[in-house]
Formats: structure tokens, C-alpha cells, sequence
């Protein structure tokens, strides 16, 4: 896959950290402002795709890349359901809010929620940024 | 709430273009017209968590679309054909199915509360005891993460299969001959 | 009323591009305005009239809030939809590369 121009790749050098730390604003703050792990997550699957689209790449650091976003799905999803199952045996039920709760409108409040909303960012960021990959980067389906 | 319907107005005028149009890369710039509406609509009737999601969504669903037209051809040339035997019947199908949904529709608008004074039976519950009971201050991320978290789970359940399903069908080994 | 019948007629444009369309592409895009229609619809029956968003800024003062409950079905529904059109995208592309055509009437008559 090409990349674009010099001017196109200056600006995503400028802006593409904003919007990652966007992103994790938009995850921590989702038990107290609009936003959580589903908007987070692809705020910054949309960083890789833009760094994607803005400079190129090799067929081998796009396998490579499909391979890293595989393991951090999973590891999205088993965090998610290590939460459930955390509150299962500590506490007795599926998904129960174990952790003291806090004071209320603070950052550290809410108990398993904003875990809850980091593991859901990685598991939908990762999932999103492969089904890109897979999709618009891979050279495999042109070739035959 | 003018606004409410100009947007209405808007997101109708371009879904019939994305669906009539000969050029598919605008046909899809249109269906990104009718996501962009959907999501200042959302921002209008107070839903603002919606509205994040619904943007960032769509700039992602354009992006793909765009991709499989880039790597494939962007103009539709089943439009003007002459018409077949079935898709006659398909749209003779299709009028039929519209006079009965219509029918149905009518009869089950009378039955849901009008717009702008919803029932919020269990709603209330969840908004009295949202703060009290899981600490968080937004209720949405609460009824997600907390009460219906079931639901949640199913939902990963449901995106993890899309991403294997498109990963696998991507693959180049599995073609052999 | 006029609102929720604006996204039955949402509903019916795409329904109609999914069943008369020739092209898969316009299919997918019939799929993808049905999924608006539904969402928009739900989203509306929870709107009450000058409430504000359901997040408590305010601990002390009386809330007044619309329906949470529609916000939060539709908000996962909405990431569900992009994984389903990925998906389907997906299908189409292999379908051009086997048959080179997007049109369903030539791929029936290609099949064998």
C-alpha cells in the first residue's frame, strides 16, 4: 500500500498524537462524561488507520500488524470476561460491581466500570484496526 | 425542534440518491451524508454518547466501503438495463410488502407514546438508583457496563465473530488448488 | 408522528434497495440505511420533551433526564453494524474476484 504526500504526512505527524490522547481522555472520563470503551476504542483504531493511509507499508508490516492486533483482541475479550468472572468468585455473582465505589464525580469512582470500559477499547480498537487491515491493506485477494 | 425535521428532510433526499445514483464512490459519500445526519439528530434529541459513537463509526464504514470500490469498480452498470422477468417480480414483491408494512406500521404508531413523552417505567428505577448503586455519573455507561452488562458481552461476542469471519475470508492460504 | 413515520419511509428506501437492486454494492448500502432507520426509530421513542442528557453533573438537584435505556441498546448496535457490513463487504469482494462483476443476474447465469 502507497503512501500519500509530504503535505498529507506532516499533518499526520502533527495531529496524530492529539488524537490518541483524545482517545484514552475519551476512555478514562466514560463513567463521567459522554463517551467509554466503544467511542475510545475507535478513536484509536482511527490513529492506526489514519498512520496506515498517511505513510504506506510492506506487505510484511501489515501481516505483522494483523497478527499484534489478534493478540490484543484477545486480550481485550479475556480481560473483559476476567472482570465478569472476578466478580463471580469473589463475590458471587456474574458481573457484580465488586470494588468499592468511591466518591462519586470523581476520576476513581464507579468500581469495575472504567476496567470495564479500558477492556472493552482494546477488544473493539483492535477488532476495527484488523477488520481494516484485512480489508484495505492486504495485497493477498488481488493477486490470482 | 425545525431542525429536527430539516435534518429528517436531508437524511431522506440523500438516502434516495445513495440508493439511485450510477456512481457507486457517490453513492457511498451520500450514505456518509445520511450517517452525518443521523448523528446531529442524535446530538438533537439529547443523546450525546450516540452521537460520539455514531461519528467516529461512520468515518470507519466510509473508509471500508471506499476501500472495496478502490480495489474493484466504481461504476454501476446494472442501471439502465433493461428490466428482467424477476426484478419485475421484485418489485411487484416489494409493493405489496410496503402496502402490508404500512398497514401494520399504522396500526402500531397508534399504540407507542407520542413523540417527546416517553412511559420511562423502568427507566426512572435506573436513573434514581444509577448514582447510589454503581457510583457512575453517566447513566448510559451504567446501564451498559453495570445493569445490562450481559448484553455487553454478547455484543463482543458478536463483533470478535465479524472480525474472524473477515480475517479468514481474506486469507490467502485455504485457496489452494 | 411525523418523526417516527420519516423513519419507516427511511426503512422502505432501503428495504427497496435491497430487494429490487442488481448491484451488490447498492445492497449493501440498502443494508446499512435499514440499520439507521431501526436505530434513529429506537433512539426517538426514548426522547422527552426538555430534558437534558442523562449524565449527573449535579448531586443535589432534582434530574429530569431522557430514556437511557434506548441510548444504551442502540449504542452497541451501532459497532454490531459495522462488524455485519464488514463482513458483507467482505463477501462481495471475493464474489468480484471470482466472477468480475458486481451484477446478481450475471452471477446466476455464471454459476457452474
Amino acid at each position: 500500500m502507497k503512501g500519500m504526500s509530504l503535505i498529507v504526512k506532516t499533518i499526520t505527524n502533527i495531529v496524530i498524537g492529539f488524537i490518541f490522547i483524545f482517545g484514552v481522555y475519551i476512555i478514562l472520563h466514560g463513567h463521567l462524561t459522554p463517551g467509554g470503551g466503544f467511542a475510545g476504542g475507535v478513536i484509536i483504531a482511527g490513529v492506526f488507520i489514519l498512520k496506515f493511509l498517511a505513510f504506506g507499508s510492506g506487505a510484511k508490516s501489515e501481516k505483522k500488524s494483523l497478527n499484534i492486533a489478534s493478540i490484543f483482541e484477545s486480550i481485550g475479550g479475556l480481560l473483559f470476561i476476567g472482570i465478569a468472572i472476578s466478580g463471580l468468585l469473589l463475590a458471587g455473582t456474574f458481573f457484580l460491581n465488586f470494588l468499592p465505589k468511591g466518591t462519586p464525580l470523581h476520576l476513581l469512582s464507579a468500581g469495575i466500570i472504567p476496567f470495564c470500559n479500558i477492556a472493552i477499547s482494546i477488544k473493539v480498537g483492535a477488532g476495527l484496526f484488523s477488520i481494516f487491515l484485512a480489508l484495505a491493506a492486504m495485497k493477498y485477494v488481488m493477486e490470482d | 425542534m425545525i431542525e429536527l425535521y430539516l435534518f429528517l428532510a436531508f437524511m431522506i433526499i440523500a438516502a434516495i440518491v445513495a440508493t439511485e445514483i450510477k456512481d457507486l464512490l457517490s453513492a457511498v459519500i451520500s450514505l456518509g451524508a445520511v450517517g452525518f445526519s443521523v448523528a446531529i439528530m442524535f446530538i438533537l434529541i439529547q443523546a450525546p454518547d450516540l452521537a460520539i459513537v455514531q461519528i467516529v463509526i461512520e468515518v470507519l464504514t466510509i473508509v471500508i466501503f471506499i476501500a472495496v470500490i478502490s480495489r474493484t469498480t466504481h461504476i454501476d452498470e446494472t442501471i439502465g438495463k433493461k428490466l428482467s422477468s424477476t426484478h419485475i417480480c421484485a418489485i411487484v414483491l416489494y409493493a405489496f410488502f410496503t402496502i402490508l408494512f404500512l398497514i401494520v406500521m399504522f396500526r402500531s404508531l397508534q399504540e407507542i407514546p407520542d413523540f417527546g413523552n416517553p412511559i420511562m417505567k423502568i427507566a426512572s428505577e435506573y436513573i434514581k438508583l444509577g448514582l447510589p448503586k454503581t457510583g457512575g455519573a453517566n447513566i448510559v455507561a451504567d446501564v451498559i457496563l453495570d445493569f445490562r452488562a450481559l448484553d455487553t458481552l454478547g455484543e463482543a461476542t458478536v463483533l470478535f465473530t465479524s472480525v474472524i469471519g473477515v480475517v479468514a475470508l481474506m486469507r490467502k492460504s485455504g485457496r489452494k488448488k | 408522528m411525523i418523526v417516527f413515520a420519516s423513519c419507516i419511509i427511511l426503512f422502505l428506501i432501503g428495504l427497496y434497495a435491497v430487494v429490487t437492486k442488481r448491484n451488490l454494492i447498492k445492497i449493501a448500502i440498502g443494508f446499512a440505511l435499514i440499520e439507521y432507520a431501526i436505530n434513529l426509530l429506537f433512539a426517538f421513542v426514548g426522547f422527552k420533551r426538555g430534558a437534558l442528557a442523562p449524565i449527573i453533573t449535579q448531586l443535589d438537584t432534582p434530574h429530569n433526564f431522557v430514556d437511557p435505556i434506548p441510548q444504551a441498546l442502540v449504542l452497541t448496535a451501532i459497532v454490531i453494524a459495522l462488524g455485519t457490513t464488514a463482513l458483507m463487504l467482505t463477501i462481495i469482494m471475493r464474489i468480484y474476484n471470482r466472477y468480475k462483476t458486481f451484477d446478481i443476474a450475471e452471477i446466476r447465469k455464471l454459476r457452474g
